[in-house]
């Protein structure tokens, strides 16, 4: 599935996409607030479900190649967040919906977590 | 004139009864009998979102000669805990006032998180303090480390090397653009090992505190060469400027 498919599947409202990070393709999936465990857990081309939206989750996400970030419950995040993924060309997404029913709508669609 | 420079033991992290967590005996005599027993010359009382027992500790402390700064440790929405120290009670009141506007207007559950006491120099009753301050500001750390200095503070991200409320744990690495002087590591770990497991601590300054919850965990591993015993001789010093320093060990 790619981003832009989920995106349309899960209604998600988008913050920051660049063109190229809207074609890639997921599989897999990542969900925790705690950015050093998402270090050692979550692998390249990822989507990673998360409640944070301090800068450091572009930091992160673009270290470890995340495809996409989506930020539950519309937690605040924060405008260097927003500027920092557009430049990094990391698909910053955000949905009213919380984690778990985020990470089980992902998970009906056949993306498996990273372990 | 030139200054003169000490070498000085301190703790700067350390809780009393008005912290819901701590235990009953972190009271102010109590805490300063610890403090002159382990030598320490400077302490900073860092209770959750209050300030409300600095100035008992510092009276308590005032014939031994033991300094008392005015700290407070700040929870970030991101629940990184931040110490952030003032010379003056005043300056740390106002500061209280300005967190209390972004902490949640919900009571204290004390069958769940322990009560808080305001108490007078001798350690005696005065109140409970009934507002919930064991939860997140709304402030994020960046936003939290700016307004802190700005304030005329000095915010230091609180035990990095811990696996939870740490600025490494929940936020991984030091943000882009946050002017941080230092950070402080806990009593569980030692400077070296600390810097070997984060990378991101090179080019900072480094304290180690206790994190007192306890009479016994207050602790003595920390020399600060400063010329008096304030936040910017503090600053100063993490930054490693004008003949100060910090060793610890």
């Amino acid at each position: 599935m790619t981003v832009q498919e989920i995106i349309q599947a899960l209604s998600l409202e988008v913050l920051a996409a660049g063109s190229k990070c809207l074609g890639r393709h997921v599989t897999r999936g990542y969900a925790s607030d705690m950015l050093s465990c998402v270090m050692a857990g979550a692998q390249a081309g990822s989507i990673w479900v998360t409640m944070q939206g301090h800068p450091n989750v572009v930091a992160v996400a673009s270290l470890l190649d995340v495809a996409a970030v989506v930020v539950t419950e519309h937690a605040p995040v924060d405008p260097a967040t927003v500027q920092r993924a557009l430049e990094h060309e990391i698909a910053l997404l955000t949905t009213p919906r919380d984690t778990f029913t985020t990470v089980a709508q992902l998970a009906s669609f056949g993306i498996q977590g990273c372990r | 004139m030139a200054e003169r420079l000490a070498q000085i033991a301190a703790d700067l992290h350390i809780h009393t009864v008005a912290s819901a967590c701590a235990e009953v005996e972190m009271i102010p005599p109590l805490i300063v009998g610890r403090a002159q027993r382990l030598g320490l010359d400077l302490i900073a009382i860092t209770d959750h979102h209050c300030v409300d027992n600095v100035a008992a500790v510092r009276q308590a402390a005032e014939p031994f000669g033991i300094a008392v700064l005015a700290g407070m440790e700040v929870q970030s929405r991101e629940e990184v805990h931040v110490i952030c120290l003032f010379d003056r009670i005043e300056q740390a009141e106002r500061w209280q006032e300005l967190i209390w506007d972004h902490l949640p207007r919900l009571p204290n559950r004390e069958e769940f998180f322990g009560a808080q006491y305001v108490v007078d120099a001798a350690g005696d009753y005065i109140r409970t303090n009934e507002k919930l301050l064991q939860c997140s500001t709304d402030l994020s750390f960046d936003e939290l480390v700016e307004l802190a200095y700005r304030w005329g503070g000095l915010p230091i991200p609180a035990h990095v090397d811990r696996p939870r409320n740490s600025l490494f744990a929940n936020l991984g690495m030091v943000p882009q653009g946050v002017a941080l002087a230092g950070v402080e590591i806990s009593r569980h770990t030692r400077p070296e090992q600390a810097r070997s497991r984060f990378p991101g601590l090179v080019g900072l300054g480094m304290i180690q505190s206790g994190d007192a919850h306890r009479l016994d965990e207050i602790i003595n591993t920390m020399r600060l060469t400063v010329a008096s015993r304030t936040v910017e001789e503090i600053h100063l010093a993490l930054l490693g400027r004008g003949g100060r320093g910090i060793t610890i060990g």
